[in-house]
C-alpha cells in the first residue's frame, strides 16, 4: 500500500482579539491509497481546521504534513454553489479557476452528470434543485479537477435524514467509482462506519486523537446494507463512549 | 396549460393594466385641472404657469434656436459627472475593498465629508476653479462620489465568507475570484449606485450651473427666477423630469435583464 498523507504532529492555535483559541494538539495519522477516512469529534472540536489545513488554506501551523505530491479537492460544508450559474457552469467553475479547462475534462464533467443523473438539469440553476443534488453538484465540481485526495467536510448536515442516506450512498459510489482517497469529516457516528475502513475520534477542543478504529464489518456493501451489518452497533456502542459529549 | 393557471395569468395582466391606466390617469388629471384652474383664473398663471404656456415657452426657445445649446450643456455636464463618478467610484471601491486598512483610515472622514450640505461650499468652488463648466462638475462629483463609492463597496464586503472559502479551496487568483465571485455578487449594488449616481448628478449639475452658469437647463430656470418668468422656470423643471427619465431608462433596463439572471 502507498502511503499518500502523513501528518505528524499537528497543532494549530488561533489568535483572536479575545484570546487564542487552541484548536489541534498533536494530530498524528497517515493515510494510504484507496483510505477512506472519518473524522468524527464533537461540532467545535477542529474538524475543519484539520481539513483546511490538508487543503492549504491554512497556512500556519505547527508539525508537519506531507501530501506525498497528492492533488487534493476540498468539499466545503455547505455545497456553495453560485446562485448566479446554471448547473453546468457550477459543476466546470473548478475546472475554469484552476485553469484546466481542457476538451477532455469537460468531457468529464458532461460524464460525471450524465452517470449521476444531473445531467437533464445542466441548463437548470441552483434553486430548482433538491438539497442532495445540489451536493452532487458540488462534489462533481471538485471531482472535475481530478484530485487524488478528497476532502469531504460533513458533506450531508444539509440534508433531511432520508436524502442523506440515500446521497451518502450515491457519494460513496462515486468515490469508489472513480477510485479516490477520501477524507469524511462527520459528526454522525453511524455514517462514519458504514462507509468508511477507517475512524478516527477526536477528543473535544483543543482536538487530539482519542482512538483510530480500523473497521472490519463481516459483510461490506453499500453504506445503507452496511448499517445492518452485525458488527456495526458494537463499533457504534465503542465510539459513542469515546466521543466527548457536548450537553 | 392548466385552467387556474390561466386565470391567474390573465388576473395578473389585468392588475397590470389597471395600474397603467391610474398612473396615466393621475397625469392626465393633473395636467387638465392645472390648465383649466389657470385659464379660468383660478389660479394666477403669472405665478403658477399652466401646461399650455409651458409648451409654448419650450416652443419658442426651440425657435429661437438656443434650446438645444442649453440642453447639450446640461447634458454633456451630466454624462461627464456620471461617468467619472462610476469610474472613480469603481476605483476607490476596488481600493477600499483590497487595501482595507486605507478604508479605515479614511472611514471618519468619508462619514464627516457625507454628512456635510455639499452646498455650503459651493461658493467656495466657484472662487477656487472659476465659474466654469469645471466648477460644475467638481460641484457634482463632490455630490455622487461618495454615495456610489460607499454602496458598491458595501457591496463588495457582502460576498458570502462560504464562496470565498470555495474560491480558496481551488486556489483561484485574486483576478478570478474578483470576476467571478465578487463581482456578480455585487452587481444589484453596482446598478444602485448607478441610480444614485445619476440622480446625484442632476442634483450637483443644477445646482453648479445656478452658481455658475451662462447656459444650461439650471441656467434657464435661475435666469426665469430672475426676470420672473416663471413660465421659463417651469419649462426648465419639465424639462429636467423627462431628461431625468430618459436617462433613467437604460439603467433600469439593465437592471431587469440582470435581474432574469
Ligand atoms: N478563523 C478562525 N478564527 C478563530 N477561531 C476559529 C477560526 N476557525 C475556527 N475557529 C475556532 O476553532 C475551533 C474549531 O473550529 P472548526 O475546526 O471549524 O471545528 P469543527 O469543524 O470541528 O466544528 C472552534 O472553536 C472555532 O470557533
Ligand atoms: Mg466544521
Amino acid at each position: 500500500m502507498n502511503k499518500v498523507l502523513s501528518i505528524c504532529n499537528l497543532s494549530k492555535n488561533y489568535n483572536t482579539i479575545d484570546g487564542e483559541i487552541k484548536a489541534l494538539d498533536n494530530i498524528t495519522f497517515d493515510m494510504y491509497d484507496n483510505d477512506f477516512i472519518a473524522i468524527v469529534g464533537s461540532s467545535g472540536c477542529g474538524k475543519s481546521t484539520i481539513l483546511s489545513i490538508l487543503s492549504g488554506i491554512i497556512k500556519d501551523y505547527d508539525g508537519c504534513i506531507d501530501t506525498c505530491n497528492q492533488k487534493i479537492g476540498y468539499m466545503l460544508q455547505s455545497d456553495c454553489l453560485l446562485p448566479w450559474l446554471n448547473i453546468w457552469e457550477n459543476a466546470i467553475l473548478g475546472l475554469k479557476l484552476t485553469n484546466k479547462l481542457s476538451k477532455e475534462n469537460i468531457l468529464n464533467v458532461k460524464n460525471l452528470l450524465k452517470k449521476y443523473n444531473l445531467y437533464e438539469f445542466k441548463d437548470k440553476y441552483p434553486t430548482n434543485l433538491s438539497g442532495g443534488m445540489k451536493q452532487r453538484v458540488a462534489l462533481i465540481r471538485t471531482l472535475a479537477t481530478n484530485p487524488d485526495i478528497l476532502l469531504l467536510d460533513e458533506p450531508f448536515s444539509a440534508l433531511d435524514y432520508q436524502t442523506r442516506l440515500v446521497v451518502s450512498n450515491d457519494v460513496y459510489e462515486i468515490i469508489k467509482k472513480e477510485n479516490k482517497t477520501a477524507i469524511i469529516v462527520t459528526h454522525d457516528i453511524a455514517e462514519a462506519i458504514s462507509m468508511t475502513n477507517k475512524v478516527i475520534v477526536l477528543s473535544k477542543r483543543p482536538a487530539t486523537i482519542k482512538k483510530i478504529y480500523d473497521i472490519n464489518l463481516n459483510n461490506p456493501s453499500t453504506p445503507i446494507n452496511n448499517r445492518n451489518d452485525e458488527k456495526f452497533m458494537e463499533y457504534y456502542d465503542q465510539i459513542w463512549k469515546d466521543l466527548d459529549k457536548n450537553v | 396549460m392548466s385552467e387556474s393557471q390561466k386565470s391567474f395569468l390573465k388576473k395578473h395582466k389585468r392588475e397590470k393594466i389597471i395600474i397603467r391606466l391610474f398612473q396615466i390617469l393621475i397625469a392626465v388629471t393633473f395636467i387638465f385641472l392645472w390648465e383649466y384652474l389657470s385659464s379660468h383664473k383660478i389660479i394666477n398663471s403669472f405665478i403658477f404657469s399652466s401646461p399650455s404656456k409651458i409648451v409654448s415657452t419650450v416652443y419658442k426657445l426651440y425657435l429661437d434656436n438656443n434650446i438645444f445649446n442649453h440642453l447639450f450643456t446640461t447634458i454633456k455636464e451630466i454624462l461627464i459627472s456620471f461617468s467619472i463618478g462610476f469610474i472613480f467610484s469603481m476605483f476607490f471601491s476596488l481600493l477600499f475593498y483590497y487595501i482595507n486598512p486605507i478604508y479605515k483610515v479614511f472611514d471618519p472622514y468619508i462619514t464627516m465629508l457625507n454628512s456635510l450640505p455639499k452646498v455650503a461650499i459651493g461658493p467656495l468652488i466657484l472662487i477656487w476653479f472659476g465659474a466654469n463648466t469645471k466648477s460644475i462638475i467638481i460641484m457634482a462629483l463632490l455630490i455622487n462620489l461618495i454615495v456610489s463609492t460607499i454602496t458598491i463597496y458595501t457591496g463588495f464586503t457582502k460576498t458570502d465568507k462560504n464562496l470565498l472559502l470555495l474560491f480558496k479551496t481551488f486556489n483561484a487568483s485574486k483576478l478570478k475570484t474578483f470576476i467571478y465571485l465578487i463581482l456578480p455578487n455585487s452587481y444589484m449594488s453596482i446598478i444602485s449606485s448607478l441610480k444614485i449616481n445619476l440622480s446625484m448628478s442632476f442634483i450637483g449639475v443644477i445646482m453648479g450651473e445656478f452658481l455658475v452658469s451662462k447656459e444650461g437647463i439650471g441656467y434657464l430656470i435661475i435666469y426665469g427666477t430672475q426676470v420672473f418668468n416663471l413660465d421659463l422656470v417651469l419649462a426648465g423643471v419639465v424639462i429636467l423630469v423627462i431628461l431625468s427619465y430618459i436617462f433613467y431608462k437604460p439603467i433600469s433596463i439593465l437592471e431587469k435583464n440582470i435581474m432574469k439572471n
